[in-house]
């Protein structure tokens, strides 16, 4: 264990000297990546008239900013506070209906815990776009249809399985002295679980809060199934309505498709060793 | 003895109540332990039982929560595939078997499985050796693979909404990038979207454009996880990169690679996006993949019930299938991705 923590460090054989050919490689998928991306901010800065003749690889005359203003009178920001709502109420709900769970299956004596946790693996399998047909059905007989509440439970119970595991697997290191030295403090289980072990499972907790929060964040299926009035549009719906809406106005499209990823692109370069350890923490622990 | 040993054995007589210390790290100590065990002093066992164990009701909320809105879905959905036809008005009838006879005997579910297939077969075949190589050169500590690791994973940031309509924009056999690059790669009128070969790559693609820096980074983290003894000990017998790669980055790696395989599997085989914003199933139902023919059958074709049948199936088959690759792969049994070092 500990050599490999002191591997971590330094690798030194990758790095005895360049690698021409892993460069090369690099290099390649670097361009595979940047060439959409490039055409994605390029393009969002064109008049339309030049997008639909010009080269997409060429530097535009005319910069403009009249597609993204195109794109914000268009109910953009109404879509971005339905995001928010969604993504914090789906991690919220998760993190608050799961670590009492883990808790349970990490510390519980009992069989039937050991069988709960199995069938929330199962449901590690299946895959959220396969349920919309009952989820549609039930959700309109619960009389959500057509609400954000509408997107957030089934969001957060799809997340359920992901979180269990990781979290039990974060529970499971805390040392069997820990939760003595608190019993002998006269701790009751409440306190146990909010100083010890919610605290000492926090790199669980933010792997799964990235992760939840990413999917929330990018939902698809279930706005588009659950909801249809304009004021409950999310991001990606909003970009849905927006791109059909423009048909062939693809500056415009470009740039709603810009402007949905600016919020996370901006999480991204304040949080990137957060963000990324969390998604790495999903490859297991 | 310590107050700690002392509470140590005490947890070790706690009967039933010590069935977790087991399966974990906690094993290691388990030999000098068992020594110094001093069966049934009193004090020692009302300390056990003060640590407690958390009432089972705790975790009810969840369990509910996660009964209604993923497991009775799921039932539900099995329990329509055997109502015959239904159109969300009314109670649905049971009804036998019809939908899947019906399931079975249908060409364009034929059609729409080896589509799935192709579909996924293409992007595991493209993401994993990319996803492969790219994290394994990431896990360097070297500054420009650090800076170009974090290009790399600009993607991320993007929802599978906007990869595929980005993609839909360059695609496009007018304006986009297609009419440029099209007739390079074999499609002369540079309409890539619209044949059926290249509609099915393109799809292959832009997913691969889409999960491959996830892949990568899972990847990285478990090419992190390599001890680096291993490296040093096979450059002293004289191993070139080459061979270091294959007979040590590869079998520590493996782990990783049914981890990774199974969720790019699982995913390509219910995608739906993608396919939904980038062809719509087209050019005729070249990409219609089951996951979209479901969507379509319920929502255009309004056929809940015959929906629920093809997501049914879809579930069998994702589920035997991940499950299999785990049993083969041996990843059940493994408590943590470095057993046996």
């Amino acid at each position: 264990m500990s050599r490999t923590l002191g591997a971590a460090k330094g690798r030194s054989f990758l790095s005895l000297k360049g690698n021409p050919l892993a460069g090369l490689g690099a290099g390649v998928w670097l361009v595979i990546v940047l060439v959409p991306l490039y055409i994605l901010v390029t393009t969002s800065l064109r008049t339309q008239d030049e997008a639909l003749g010009g080269n997409p690889l060429s530097w535009p005359k005319t910069l403009t900013l009249s597609n993204y203003k195109l794109v914000l009178d268009s109910g953009f920001w109404g879509f971005l506070v339905n995001n928010v709502l969604v993504t914090a109420f789906t991690v919220a709900a998760v993190v608050v209906l799961c670590v009492p769970v883990a808790y349970v299956v990490v510390r519980s004596a009992g069989r039937w815990a050991n069988f709960a946790f199995r069938i929330f693996l199962l449901g590690l399998a299946i895959p959220a776009p396969v349920t919309i047909v009952p989820l549609y059905v039930m959700i309109g007989k619960m009389g959500l249809y057509d609400s954000l509440p509408a997107i957030i439970l089934p969001t957060a119970a799809f997340a359920m399985p992901v979180t269990l595991l990781i979290l039990v697997g974060s529970m499971r290191d805390i040392s069997e002295e820990l939760y003595e030295a608190m019993a002998l403090d006269g701790a009751g289980q409440g306190r146990i679980l909010m100083q010890l072990v919610v605290p000492l499972s926090r790199s669980g907790l933010s792997t799964v809060a990235v992760f939840t929060a990413l999917n929330a964040w990018n939902g698809f299926i279930f706005p588009l199934i659950l909801t249809q009035s304009d004021n409950k549009r999310v991001l990606t719906t909003g970009l849905y309505t927006l791109s059909s809406q423009y048909g062939v106005n693809i500056p415009a499209t470009l740039a709603a498709v810009v402007l949905s990823g600016i919020p996370m692109f901006v999480a991204y370069l304040l949080a990137r060793k957060a963000l990324i350890s969390g998604l790495m923490g999903v490859g297991g622990k | 003895m310590s107050r700690q040993a002392e509470a140590r054995s005490a947890v070790e007589e706690g009967g039933p109540g010590r069935a977790q210390g087991g399966p974990d790290g906690q094993d290691q100590r388990g030999g000098d332990r068992r020594g110094r065990q001093e069966p049934g002093s009193p004090a020692r066992r009302s300390l056990a039982a003060r640590v407690g164990r958390p009432s089972p009701g705790w975790a009810v909320p969840g369990v509910l929560f996660f009964a209604v809105f993923a497991v009775a879905p799921m039932v539900y959905a099995v329990y329509l595939s055997f109502c015959g036809s239904w159109g969300g008005l009314g109670t649905p009838q049971f009804s036998g078997l019809s939908n899947w006879t019906r399931l079975f005997q249908d060409s364009d579910v034929r059609q729409a499985t080896v589509t799935t297939i192709v579909l996924t077969v293409l992007s595991w075949a493209f993401q994993t050796p990319c996803a492969l190589l790219l994290g394994v050169w990431a896990a360097g500590r070297e500054k420009n693979r650090a800076v170009l690791s974090a290009v790399f994973f600009i993607p991320l940031v993007l929802s599978t909404t906007a990869i595929a309509l980005l993609f839909k924009a360059i695609l496009d056999p007018n304006f986009g990038l297609a009419s440029t690059i099209g007739p390079w790669i074999g499609f002369p009128d540079g309409n890539i979207i619209g044949s059926p070969n290249g509609a099915l790559i393109a799809v292959a693609f832009v997913g691969g454009w889409q999960f491959i820096p996830f892949h990568t980074l899972i990847y990285q983290g478990g090419a992190r996880q390599i001890p680096e003894v291993l490296y040093q000990a096979a450059s002293i017998d004289g191993c070139g990169r080459w061979r270091q790669f294959i007979h040590i980055t590869l079998p520590q790696l493996r782990h990783t690679i049914t981890t990774s395989s199974v969720l790019i599997i699982v995913g390509s085989l219910t995608s739906f996006e993608t396919v939904f914003l980038l062809t719509q199933g087209g050019p005729g139902t070249s990409t219609t993949t089951l996951s979209y023919g479901m969507y379509r059958e319920a929502f255009q074709g309004f056929d809940f019930g015959y929906a629920s049948a093809l997501g049914t199936a879809l579930v069998v088959v994702s589920t035997l299938l991940s499950l299999l690759m785990v049993k083969f792969s041996g990843f059940g049994s493994m408590r943590s991705t470095r057993e046996g070092m």
